[in-house]
């Protein structure tokens, strides 16, 4: 029995793995390394304890809850103060609380946004911290 | 029947969700070193093989549905796209059914009213499949994030139009809500309509009742228990990379909507989720309708045994010539 | 006739849409009287080398199947689905979304759930799953799977003998699942052994033996012929010549039996001898290929390939240089889908042109064989008729576009353009129940015995009902067709459903208003009914 068209049939499969293997060949670095945040800015090297208002592991998860938290506890109740679980009362604000150790925003927020493709909607109303502008 | 078919493909489903949550340490190793590169292997060798089993099987007779006028005289107006008699009016067609689900489109229902039959539309069997099926695919291409470095901006901009409205944080995906919506409107129909209970098997349930269990998984990491994206993203980098790693405190969540994800890639190749190569290869759908103006040829069309002139004159030469009928030989 | 009972349309009408508690599998089919059709007789069989020829009826309970029926069967599935695509792709594909479910006219009139499409194909499919899946191997009925049992057989029979292969279900599924393509196969499969239906078999028989399925033999057809020539000299005053076997035509005209042995058929080949004699057309008409329907495509591929390769050898042999076809719905199924592919290519005739127009049927450029509505429709266009209306005045006309032409063709606009030309008053059905939507007469595929008559007026019930709906809105009298078993099937059908509705081919209706030289100023139709003054 005559096989059907061959030329068509290795065409599809060709179509198909391409599909199929996208992101095996697409993009172009493969590094499997993190990204790495950066710690090293002028507040953060002068503090004693390196902690920011709770601890890491709730932070890189957490933080988006958090700042929505707090933009609604702060605009809509007024209320500007926020106890951390150790106790420690932060004031809740983006520029003046993050942004004051956090103030590389490239280095520290980007690289771990720019990686997983998150895009915060955070600078649309806040500036940017004026030192880090270039 | 429903009890029983429908029962037995929640079991399934159950048990698939429970063997990750009860699995140990070296399960999740397990699960995030040998377990995707198996799925996949056998989600691609499976599809082709399919399709390769499919495609080599001669197809004898050129069997197009028409559904539109066809091209004749030219003076009548041919319908191109319904009854297509050439390559291009083929690709508009199976285009028209493959992205916006032409046939199913037609849908009508009946119902005796009055003594006597009656038509209405049934679009929504079209839409929310429609709905369903884009929603699925929008969904698998946002996934990309996690398999490309750096993230290429359409990829980006796919998620940020899918999470336009902003809703809550992380903003909820339009495609979520939808995906949720077709499922269930497909699951509900099979349970509910009699007609369309009485035609599902077990494994009818199964297939919606599994990707479901993907669907909520899902959304149970992005909106409820939140998930390390950066180390789900270097496990998935470490696979393209062939060098998988197994970073520690990735919750539960993870590993079922990981486990139900395999288990659709396994089984997919094997079930009637191939009408997504299959359709491609539809006789009815991808021949053009130019049978009299193209001989079409059959690979294995054998000479049959046929009543000849020479046999029927034989038989009723003397009558033929009675009436006076010409015959071949005196 | 039979000796079943058939009910009264207007319990007939009481259909309920409501499936039964068990389950398709579990549910043994019952064969009801009317609602099936009896046995081939053994004779024919024989004469056609069918094997297992015996005497038998379906309400046997003993079928007298080979000693290893089962293994025939399955050899035969595992052959099928390696020489037909459509086969194993439509055995797997299904994802039973249920879209086909209610669009069968079988389902709509009888509520058997067992008649939508998707379960009739679930009958083959399930043996096909646990004999040639490994999932159907290991995993039995969850996925569908079940064993080939002497009680599946009986149901195949019933219901593969309850499919017209109308391919209705086919426009609406999303895959392209075509129903007649599996019904095809299941009768295929049930030949095997034996089982199959005396009203199709025995056309076949008659057909391979003298060329139609009526059995006529040749004088009988010479004097068929020379009889409707006779009514058209009532009716007209015009003698015409009844051109058979001849040597060095143009033209061979190939057309059902049924369209000069029976009325209201014989109207019809009226239609066409008059338009032949009054354009001068050298044809001619063919005992050895008397037959343009072909019963075969009811049995198995290859008598399909033996029943139609007599028109192709009957135009070398006589030496026309094309083919015309009559109105016919399965026989134009045939010729347009499978004649080229299996008896071509006809290299021996040339490509049809028009003697009396010159147009170039371009879309017959292989085949070489063109449709009459094809034909008139650009006689008609090219201005070769004198035409009178008038004549149909007394005919409020609707259309049945029957089942072949229409979803294997293609062929709305021809008779259409025809019939706007000829009848002052044509309306239309239910936008649902015409052109691709059309729904079947409810008695093609060989189905149209008298024994199987309670499942003829169910299946013909939607038709009969959407014919109904166009008799109140706009007084209609007359139901046009474009088919051979339409023009003797849908007949009972009106009279069971719709009373005082009468059918009609569509050159019927040509004929009445065709002005031939030579005429008598005509105060009746060809049927001899009166004319509007």
């Amino acid at each position: 029995m005559k096989l059907n068209n061959i030329g068509k049939i290795v065409a599809g499969i060709v179509i198909f793995i391409v599909l199929a293997t996208f992101f095996f060949w697409y993009g172009t670095g493969k590094s499997s390394s993190l990204p790495q945040p950066s710690l090293d800015t002028p507040a953060i090297a002068q503090m004693k304890e390196k902690r920011c208002v709770e601890d890491k592991a709730f932070m890189s998860i957490n933080h988006m809850k958090l700042l929505h938290n707090w933009r609604d506890s702060a605009v809509r109740e007024g209320n500007r103060n926020y106890t951390a679980k150790n106790g420690n009362v932060y004031k809740m604000s983006l520029s003046g609380t993050c942004l004051e150790c956090h103030s590389n925003k490239e280095q520290f927020c980007d690289r771990c946004h720019t990686y997983v493709a998150a895009k915060p909607a955070c600078f649309s109303c806040h500036s940017i911290p004026a030192e880090v502008k270039k | 029947m429903l009890m029983k078919n429908l029962g037995i493909s929640i079991v399934a489903v159950v048990i698939l969700i429970a063997l990750p949550a009860l699995a140990s340490v070296q399960g999740y190793n397990f699960f995030l070193t040998v377990f995707p590169y198996a799925a996949f292997a056998v989600f691609l060798g499976g599809f082709i093989y399919r399709m390769v089993k499919w495609w080599i099987i001669p197809v004898p007779f050129r069997i197009t549905t028409t559904c539109g006028q066809q091209k004749s005289l030219p003076w009548i107006k041919q319908s191109p796209l319904e009854n297509p008699a050439g390559f291009w009016g083929v690709a508009g067609r199976m285009a028209l059914e493959i992205f916006l689900f032409r046939s199913l489109f037609r849908n009508t229902s009946v119902e005796i009213s009055g003594k006597r039959p009656v038509y209405g539309s049934a679009k929504w069997l079209w839409f929310f499949g429609l709905v369903f099926h884009w929603s699925l695919l929008i969904i698998v291409l946002r996934h990309l994030r996690f398999f490309i470095e750096p993230v290429a901006p359409w990829i980006a901009g796919l998620s940020a139009l899918d999470g336009f409205f902003e809703i809550g944080i992380p903003a909820l995906y339009l495609s979520d809500f939808a995906v949720l919506a077709g499922l269930s409107v497909l699951f509900l129909r099979r349970v509910i309509i009699p007609r369309v209970r009485y035609i599902s098997l077990p494994v009818d349930y199964f297939a919606l009742l599994l990707i479901l269990g993907i669907v909520v998984t899902g959304l149970l990491m992005r909106h409820f228990f939140s998930t390390d994206l950066l180390a789900v993203k270097s496990i998935v980098l470490g696979w393209i990379t062939l060098s998988p790693v197994v970073p520690a405190g990735i919750g539960i969540f993870f590993y079922i909507h990981l486990f139900l994800v395999f288990t659709l890639m396994v089984w997919f190749p094997f079930s009637k989720l191939m009408h997504l190569g299959g359709v491609f290869l539809s006789p009815t759908r991808i021949l053009a309708n130019n049978n009299r103006r193209e001989r079409h040829i059959n690979p294995w069309n054998a000479p049959v045994k046929v009543h000849t002139y020479a046999e029927y004159e034989d038989e009723f030469r003397d009558k033929m010539k009675a009436v006076g009928l010409p015959v071949d030989k005196e | 006739m039979s000796q079943a009972k058939i009910p009264k349309p207007d319990e007939l009408i009481n259909i309920e849409y409501r499936p039964p508690p068990t389950g398709w599998m579990d549910t043994q089919v019952n064969f009801r009287p009317g609602t099936w059709s009896y046995s081939g007789a053994a004779k024919n069989l024989t004469y056609l080398d069918l094997p297992n020829p015996r005497v038998w009826q379906p309400t046997d309970e003993d079928w007298k199947l080979p000693e290893n029926w089962q293994e025939i069967i399955l050899a035969g599935m595992k052959e099928r689905l390696e020489k037909y695509r459509s086969f194993r792709l439509f055995m797997d594909i299904c994802v039973r979304c249920g879209a086909c479910a209610d669009k069968c006219h079988f389902y709509i009139g009888s509520g058997d759930p067992k008649n939508m499409p998707v379960v009739r194909a679930e009958l083959l499919r399930s043996v096909y799953r646990r004999y040639f899946t490994q999932s159907g191997k290991r995993l039995g009925w969850l996925v569908g799977a079940r064993d080939l049992t002497v009680d599946v057989l009986k149901e195949w029979f019933y219901y593969f003998y309850q499919c017209t292969e109308c391919r209705r279900c086919s426009v609406y599924c999303p895959y392209g699942i075509d129903q007649a393509e599996i019904t095809m196969i299941g009768r295929e499969l049930l030949n095997l052994v034996g089982c199959n239906i005396n009203w199709v078999v025995e056309p076949v028989a008659n057909c391979f033996r003298t060329g139609n399925h009526l059995g006529i033999q040749p004088g009988g057809i010479k004097d068929m012929l020379e009889f409707i020539a006779d009514d058209i000299f009532d009716r007209t005053g015009v003698r015409i010549e009844v051109p058979i076997n001849k040597k060095g035509a143009d033209i061979l005209f190939v057309t059902p039996s049924a369209d000069y042995f029976a009325d209201p058929g014989t109207y019809t080949c009226m239609g066409y001898m008059m338009l032949f004699h009054e354009i001068g057309l050298n044809y001619t008409f063919s005992t050895y290929a008397s037959e343009g329907g072909n019963f075969g495509l009811f049995t198995s591929h290859e008598m399909i390939k033996r029943l139609n390769a007599k028109i192709y050898a009957e135009a070398k042999r006589l030496g026309v240089k094309w083919i015309l076809g009559g109105e016919c719905g399965h026989m134009w199924r045939v010729i347009h889908q499978y004649m080229d592919t299996m008896n071509g290519p006809a290299e021996y005739l040339s490509e049809p042109v028009s003697p009396i127009t010159g147009t170039r049927f371009a879309n017959a450029r292989s085949t070489r064989m063109v449709h009459i509505t094809e034909f008139t429709a650009d006689l008609i266009r090219q201005g070769k008729l004198k035409l009178d209306p008038r004549r149909n005045d007394h005919i409020r006309l609707t259309f049945h576009d029957s089942c072949n032409p229409a979803r294997a063709m293609g062929l709305f606009e021809e008779p259409r353009y025809i019939i706007n030309n000829v009848c002052n008053h044509f309306y239309e059905m239910a936008e649902d129940t015409i052109r691709e939507k059309t729904l079947c007469c409810g008695a093609g595929a060989g189905l149209g015995n008298d024994e199987n008559m309670e499942m003829r007026m169910r299946g013909g019930m939607p038709r009969a009902m959407a014919v109904r709906d166009v008799v109140k809105k706009h007084a209609v009298n007359r139901l046009g067709c474009i088919c051979a078993i339409d023009r003797a099937t849908l007949t009972s059908l009106m009279d069971y459903w719709v009373p005082g509705i009468k059918v009609m081919g569509v050159h019927e209706l040509l004929a009445n208003a065709l002005i031939m030289k030579g005429e008598k100023e005509r105060t009746t139709d060809i049927r001899g009914e009166s004319l509007i003054k």
